[in-house]
Formats: structure tokens, sequence, C-alpha cells
């Protein structure tokens, strides 16, 4: 067969995957994305694999590593999950901003808003010593 | 850069003079002349206040050597009558012209030399006490000796530009000098008076002075003479810059129109008259002229109109001083009187005559000012209203005095009659009487007019000075208190200045032997002599008139003040002569006044709007620069500094929104940048 | 190799192509319903069907050993181990409506955008390319295993070392604090 349909057909389930991973707000639902991901890029391996007609089975060994990292992945993944839902009640990516510098952007807003104040009342001091 | 060059030159064979050192004759040392009280001028200023004399001795002792170094100059002089010695240091060349700092000594000056020195010996001995007790003693000390300096700079010098400096010192010393009370108004406005109207004079001779340097391309009499003789320098500008550098001495010496400030420089103490007015400020016009005679004489037009003003002064003066009450005053414009006669006398041709006229003036006026002095001193008051009868409380001063009154008034043989005589002969001579010696370039007519107005003149002096007299010293005292006679150190110098009044006309007489006879001695280079005559004619008309107004004088004021005073009592005439002729009114209204308002407030408009304008400009520049700059420091500079750090924050708040925690929105990131990588790498 | 070879036109549909298309076809339609469906224990159910369908096309690719362990791991596995996590996190058993997070149409471009990169890159780049399924050597089980044990044994013990890792860290962080550090 033509080796576009194969090719074609991981870049969709990529494609997909993607979106899961960047849209989905369940963590559970974006480790399962993931693992669509790792599926679309072992269609790749195989068919490739075929196409060259590996004696060695290159494509095909490669395949059979990825699923392994991928089933170890999912299950360290899990771990963490488990540790967040432990941790916030809630595994709701969306709420798991703490890294994230928002209070930081309200606070550099405070902050400058007195600064602007201060700079002005020295402007204004300096303006009443001359 | 200074070079010395020394030029001698020695008339006659080497006949040694008292008292020289071995190689050197007295003239090389006439320099020290003004150097000794121009020192003593320093010493005094700075250390008077703490010595123990306050400064007086210093200003004695300087004078004192200058005098013993002039009396030795003299010596040279009147031995080897027609030397000149002249040396100089150049100071600065520039263009054609060189500012050099020299002495020219002859004749003439060693003659001016005794005469300043002696005089101002005199009168500062005398002021020590006349002057004792005043606030300002040590300071009138230094002024004296600053002008005795001031006068010598002039007499000295051997060019013109160095004469103007001694002319400037004196100028200003005259204020000082007649400004010494100035806590009274009058006293300061006379000074202020003295000093603008001969600074009016001093336009003139300086613009004389640049039209002969012009000419002459140097400041040297000598030069100038030289090519003045030669015809080097073109005729229109000897007579214009003999006429100019006049003007000068019509300030200086008080000729009719600038003779003003004379009587009311009164106002100052009497030593300060005797020195200024008697002998040497008043004198040095006439030196200025009797210095550069030969240019003088070339110039017909000027000479016409010395003789002119000399001839207005003199009259004029003699008829004021018929009605002052003021024995100073009486004195001062007799004083200008007798200016105009020596004035007159250069004006025909008499250098020696006008020139004999200042010598015998400074002895017996300096006489009469010291005299009225001690007479003021005694009784306390100016006015001779107040005096009378004095000759029974101040018996030496009474003769002094005397002896100067025969002197002015001009009777044989004392010295004035002498010089006078010399005077009226060659104005004489000058109006085409008689037979000239020689051909003068002055005219006829003003010839003429010297001529009338000299022997008026005469007989006017000879009415006031026995009017003078006979009021002050006949008749009863119309005073308060009794006066009593002056201190020695107030009739010594009286009793010295008598001996040259009255044998000093002998000098220029045809008695003296002819050899060194005051024409020889004081006679330029190449003028031709001729021995001193007494045309029995001439001179027998002088004596008559002046014994005429002696005896009418006597006649009137011989029993003191009369009930009514005949010159108080002439109506119109004696309300215009006490009006000064409405000179000063004239002065007052014609000139004083709108310089005052207008031109006073036109140059004060001028110089705060037109010429403080670029400083006022570049102040107001300055503060606008500096607002400007402030300006740009604060929003320029400063908001580029702090707009780059509310950029960075700006920035960073921004970013910071990126990092909004959101672990998806991270990989839509890296997702959308690996694309973009992708595309990149896949397109090329 | 058969790079060169002339490949035979996009006309001429062999049967593999077609049960291929056919296997790709569910893939594709059961991967989008895993990223879109509002019930998360559907989306594991699709999430199965997706494997299943790749497993299938495995099979068309002649990796036999590979397909079967696809189905064993992946869906055997990995499944469960995901239905386990959305059992212990407590996931909402019916739909739930806010499921999307708030970057959904960003990563729909982002996806888009990418696909379509992808799927135009390959067909430009392999347009001529031909797998030629006849002519070939064996992929079994046989093959696969003497592969790896002949040629790949390192990556392979290394792999089991990682699985070591993977399962003493899951242990570890899934560990209860009870017991102190």
């Amino acid at each position: 067969m033509h080796l576009v349909y194969p090719t074609v057909l991981a870049a969709l389930l990529f494609a997909i995957g993607v979106y899961g991973v960047l849209a989905r707000r369940n963590a559970v639902l974006v480790l399962m994305s993931i693992e669509i991901m790792l599926n679309a890029v072992n269609i790749n391996l195989i068919a490739f694999n075929a196409w060259l007609q590996d004696t060695l089975l290159a494509g095909q060994i490669f395949g059979l590593f990825v699923i392994a990292v991928a089933a170890a992945e999912v299950g360290v993944g899990l771990a963490i999950v488990l540790l967040i839902y432990r941790t916030n009640e809630t595994v709701d990516i969306d709420s798991l901003t703490e890294l994230g510098d928002a209070q930081g952007a309200q606070r550099d807003a405070q902050l400058a808003q007195r600064g602007v104040d201060r700079s002005a009342a020295g402007a204004g001091a300096e303006a009443q010593v001359r | 850069m200074i070079e010395t060059s020394l030029s001698t030159v020695l008339a006659a064979e080497e006949v040694s003079t008292p008292f020289q050192l071995a190689g050197t004759t007295w003239p090389d040392f006439a320099w020290l002349i003004p150097v000794f009280p121009f020192v003593a001028f320093f010493v005094i200023l700075f250390f008077g206040k703490r010595m123990r004399t306050s400064g007086t001795v210093v200003g004695i002792v300087a004078i004192a050597a200058s005098l013993v170094v002039s009396l030795g100059v003299f010596s040279q002089a009147y031995l080897h009558p027609g030397f000149v010695e002249e040396k100089k240091v150049i100071l600065t060349p520039f263009g054609d012209g060189r500012l050099t700092l020299g002495m020219k000594v002859d004749g003439l000056a060693a003659l001016m030399f005794v005469i300043v020195c002696l005089v101002s010996l005199l009168v500062q001995v005398y002021s020590t006490s006349y002057m004792d007790g005043d606030s300002r003693y040590t300071f009138f000390f230094a002024m004296l000796s600053l002008f005795t300096t001031g006068m010598l700079i002039v007499t000295i010098a051997d060019n013109l530009m160095l004469m103007l400096v001694g002319w400037e010192i004196m100028g200003v010393c005259s204020y000082f000098l007649i400004g010494h009370f100035w806590e009274e108004t009058p006293n300061s406005n006379a000074a202020i008076k003295a000093f603008l109207t001969t600074r009016v004079g001093d336009v003139g001779f300086m613009i004389g002075i640049f039209i002969l340097f012009w000419g002459a391309q140097s400041f040297e009499f000598s030069t100038i003479i030289e090519r003045a003789e030669s015809g080097e320098m073109p005729r229109n500008l000897v007579v214009a810059g003999t006429v100019a550098i006049f003007f000068g001495a019509v300030g200086k010496s008080a000729q009719f129109p600038l003779h003003t400030w004379l009587p009311d420089a009164m106002a100052g103490p009497t030593p300060v008259s005797a020195l200024i007015h008697a002998a040497t400020m008043v004198a040095s016009g006439i030196y200025m002229v009797a210095r550069l005679y030969p240019v003088f004489e070339l110039s017909g037009p000027a000479l016409n109109l010395i003789g002119v003003l000399a001839a207005i002064t003199m009259t004029m003066a003699a008829l004021i001083a018929l009605v002052q009450d003021d024995i100073k005053k009486v004195l001062a414009y007799s004083t200008v009187s007798q200016l105009a006669y020596m004035t007159a006398g250069l004006a025909v041709g008499g250098y020696t005559a006008g020139f004999f006229h200042l010598l015998t003036h400074a002895a017996f006026k300096g006489l009469l000012f010291l005299g009225a002095g001690s007479v003021i001193h005694a009784v306390h008051s100016n006015n001779m209203s107040e005096m009378g009868g004095l000759r029974r409380y101040l018996p030496r001063t009474h003769a002094t005095y005397l002896v100067g009154c025969i002197a002015l008034a001009g009777i044989p043989p004392l010295a004035g009659f002498w010089s006078k005589d010399e005077v009226i002969l060659d104005a004489y001579w000058a109006a085409g009487f008689g037979h000239p010696h020689e051909d003068v370039a002055t005219s006829p007519i003003v010839g003429k007019m010297v001529f009338a107005s000299a022997v008026v003149t005469a007989v006017l002096t000879a009415f006031y000075v026995t009017r003078m007299y006979c009021l002050t010293w006949l008749g009863t005292y119309r005073g308060k208190g009794t006066p009593h006679e002056s201190s020695a150190a107030m009739t010594v110098p009286l009793m010295v200045l008598t001996v040259p009044a009255a044998v000093l006309g002998f000098w220029g007489s045809p008695l003296w032997p002819d050899a060194h006879n005051i024409k020889r001695v004081v006679a330029f280079a190449g003028q031709p002599y001729h021995a001193p005559e007494l045309l029995p004619i001439v001179a027998g008309t002088s004596v008559a008139l002046a014994v005429l107004g002696v005896v009418v004088g006597f006649a009137i004021y011989g029993k003191g003040l009369p009930r009514r005073d005949p010159t108080l009592h002439m109506g119109l005439v004696t309300k215009t002569l006490q009006r000064k002729f409405f000179l000063d009114d004239l002065y007052l209204h014609a000139i004083v006044r709108p310089t005052r308002s207008t031109i006073a407030a036109g140059s004060y408009w001028l110089n705060q709007h037109v010429f403080d304008a670029p400083p006022n400009l570049a102040g107001k520049g300055a503060v606008l620069a500096g607002r400007a700059a402030y300006a740009v420091d604060r929003n320029v500079i400063d908001g580029t500094v702090n707009g780059s750090g509310r950029t960075a924050s700006f920035t960073g708040r921004a970013l910071a929104l990126v990092q909004n925690g959101n672990v998806q929105a991270y990989a839509t990131g890296m997702f959308v940048g690996v694309l973009a990588l992708a595309v990149a790498f896949a397109a090329r | 190799m058969t790079l060169a070879q002339a490949a035979p036109g996009y006309a001429d549909v062999t049967a593999q192509e077609v049960i291929f298309l056919l296997l790709g076809l569910v893939a594709v339609a059961s991967a989008v319903l895993v990223v879109t469906t509002k019930n998360v224990v559907h989306a594991a159910l699709w999430l199965v069907v997706t494997l299943a369908a790749v497993a299938g096309s495995y099979l068309m690719l002649t990796a036999e050993f590979l397909a079967w362990v696809q189905v064993l791991i992946y869906i055997g596995s990995v499944v469960v181990l995901l239905l386990f996590g959305i059992m212990l996190t407590k996931a909402p058993i019916g739909g739930t409506a806010g499921l999307d997070g708030e970057n959904r149409v960003a990563a729909g471009i982002v996806a888009t955008a990418l696909g379509g990169t992808l799927a135009t890159l390959m067909i430009d780049a392999f347009r001529h390319a031909y797998i030629d399924l006849d002519d070939f050597t064996a992929s079994g089980a046989e093959e696969t295993g003497s592969a790896i044990f002949q040629h790949y044994v390192l990556p392979f013990e290394v792999v089991s070392v990682l699985l070591l890792a993977a399962l003493i860290g899951s242990i570890v962080l899934s560990r209860n604090d009870e017991g102190g550090r």
C-alpha cells in the first residue's frame, strides 16, 4: 500500500492527541490523549519499518519499546495524578495554577501603583523645594 | 620692552655747578624730584595714621628733598642758560608712536621745579598749624603730596602723554583737596564744579594731543616742535592742534569761559587755595603752552584766540573782584585776572614775560593766600565786613600781607611791577606801537585789545587791592572777640615768601647781569634773545595808573569800611558784578539743568535698556536655559530612565501573564513553537 | 530497497488498503470521541476502540507480534490503569459539563495547524512511496524475538530497568506519609 496512508493516519492521530493534551481539563484525560499520540508515533514506526523492509526489524522493536515506555509513563503519571488528587481534592488542571504568577502580577500592579504615587510625591516635594 | 636711550645736550663749556658729584650733573638726578613726593604719598596713605606726627614729617621731608634737587638743577640752569637734558625709557612701541617715560629738563622746567617745590613745602609747613585737629589731617597731607607729584610730573614730562598723566592726577587731587570739608554740600558742590569744569577743558586738551600726534607722529615735545618748525607738520594740523590743546589751559588756568570754578573753589582750606590756585595747578596751563611755545608761535589763530580770551578774562575778573566781601573770593578773582595776564603775555609773543609773571605771581599770591588764611584763622570769618583794624592784632601777618599787596598792585620796585610791565610792553609792541624787535603771529587788533585791557586791569587791580587792604587792616575791628597772631608755623612761611615777592622782579629787569637774566634761563632753543627793556612811556603809564588806583582806593576806604561802600551801590553794575556777569546762571540753566534732567534721564534709559540689554538678555537667557535644562533633565533624561524602568516592569507584568500556571497553556506554546520550526525547516 | 521502484497509482486500491483505510477511519473517529466526549469513562472506552483499531493497522502492516502486544499491554493494562485512575480520582461517572479547558480554541487551532502541516508534509514527501507487502520477509513473533535477543538485548534490559524504576517510582509517589521518610 501507499506509504501515504499510514503516515497521514499517524499525522491525524497525532494532531488529535495534541488537541486532547491541550484542551482537556481532567488530568487523566490528558494522559489518555498522550496515549493516542504515542500510538500515532508507533504507527509511523511500523509503517516505515514495512516500507524499508528492515531485516533487523528496528521499527517494530522500537515500537515495542515505545509501548513499554508508554506503560511505564502512564503508571508514574497516574501516581502523580493521585498525589495531586490527594492534595487538592481535584484533578482539574485549570485550577492547578500555583506555579503561576497571577498573584505576582497583581502584586506587581500594586507595587507599581505605589511607586507611581511615591515618585509623584517626590516630584511634588521637589517642586516645593524649588 | 624697555630700552634706555640717553641723549644729553649741554650747551656752553663745562663749568662746575655747586655740590655735584664727579661725572654727573644735577639734571641727571632730576627724575628724583617727582619720585620723592610720590613715595611720600604712599607712605602717608598707608602708615600715616600710625605715625606720631601723622605723616606730616614724611611729606615735608620728601618735598624738602625734592627742593634740594630742584635747586641743584636750577643752579645748572642758571649757570648754563640754554641747556637741555633729556632721558627716556621706552614703555611700549605701538605703530609709529612710542609710549615713553621721559624727562626733559631745561631752564623752564628747572624754574618750575623750584617754584612748585618751594610753595608746596611752605604750604605743608603752614598746614601743620592751620589744619591741626582736622579729622582728615593725614589724608590731607597724603593728597598734598600726590598733588605735588602730579604737578612735578607735568613739569618734568618730555611727552604729551606723560604730561596728561600728571594733569589728570592734579585734577583728581584738586577734587579731593577742594572738597576737603565735604560734610557741607556747598563744599562738595564746589569740588565737583572744579573737577567738571576743568574736565571740559581736558576734552579739548586730549583732542589737541591727538591732533598733534597725528601731525607729528610722536608725543614728544622736542619732536613735535622740530616737525612743526621744519614744516613737516601740515599747517592746518598745527593750528587745530594748538587751538584744541589750549582749551586744556583754558580749563586748568581758569580763563573765560571756564573760569567759574576758581572762585567757588575757595570752599577748600586756605592752604589748598594757596598751593593750587596761586602757584601750581593754575600755572600748569601756562606751563603747557610755554612748553609747546614754538608750535604756538607758528599758529596765528591760536595766539589770537588766546589773546581775546585773556583780554576778556582779565577785565571781567578784576571788575567782579570789586564787589566781593569774602577776602578769599577777592584773591580768587585776582588770580583769574593775573592768570589772564600770563596768557596775554603768551598771546602777544611775550613767552618770557608771561612766565616771569607766573613766577612773581606764585610768590606774592601765595603770600597773600597764606596771609588771608592767617587772618581767617584769627577772626574765624572770611568776610571783610567782619574784619578791620587788624594791623594792631596781627602785626607780622600785616607786614607780610602789605608787601604782597604792593607787589600785586604793581608798584615798583616790587616784583609785580617788573613782570606786569613786561607783559604790557609786549602787548604794546604786538599792538603795532613802537618798534618791536621781531614780528609776532598775533594780529595787531588782538594786540590792541590785550594792551587796552591790560592797562585797564592794572588800574582795577590797584583799586581792589587797596580796597581789600583797607577793609581788612585799617579802621576799627568789626568782628567778635579778640583776634590773635598766628603761630610760627604759619607766620614763618609768610616771611619766607616776602623775600621773592619783593626782590624776584629784579631778575627779569634790566638791572640783572645779562648773562643770567631770566630771559636767557627760560628761553627755548632757537629763541632770539633781547635784553629786558624799560620803555619809559609804557612803564610810566602803567605806574601812574597803578598809583591812581591806589590813591582812589585810599580816598574811599582809607578809614576802613565807609557807611556806604560805593562798589555795592552802583545799581545795575553792582548787580551784574555780584552775579558774576550772570555766567553761573547761564551755565546752570543752559548746561547743568538740561544735563541733569534730560541727558541724565536719557543716559539712564540708554544704559538700562541698551547697554544693559545684552547682559540682561544673557541673564534671562541663562535662566531660561537653566529652566529648559531642568525640564529636559526631568522629562527627557529622567523620563528615559523612568520610562525604561516602567517599560521593564510593564514588560515583566505582560510576560507574567503568560505564566498563568496552566500547564496546557505552556504546552500550547510549545507546540506552536515546534510547529513554527517545523514549517521553517520544511520550507527551506 | 524498493524505494525507487515505480509505485502503482492511487487508483489501484488493494484489499489491504481498503481494510487499512477503514481501520484508520475507525481509529480517527474514536480518537476524536476520546478528546471530545463529556463522559470520562466513555472517553476511556473510546480509547479502547482507538487502540484496537491501531492494533488492526499493525496487522495490516505485517507487525503481528506488535499488534498482539498492543492489545495486551495497551488495552489490557494501560486502559485498566487509566480506569483505576478515573475511579481513584473520583471522576464523575456521568457527564460533566466543563470537561474541556479554557484552552480549547487555542488548542484547536494548534492541533489543526499541526495536523495539516504534518499531513501535507507526509503527502508531499512520500507521494511515490509504496510498501510492497507481497515480496518481503516475514516478521512474526519468531523473527521479532530473535531480533530482540540478538541485536537489541541491551535496550531490552534497559527497558526492564526503566519499568522497574517506574514501578518503584509510582509506589513511592503514591505511598502514604504515615511510614515517615
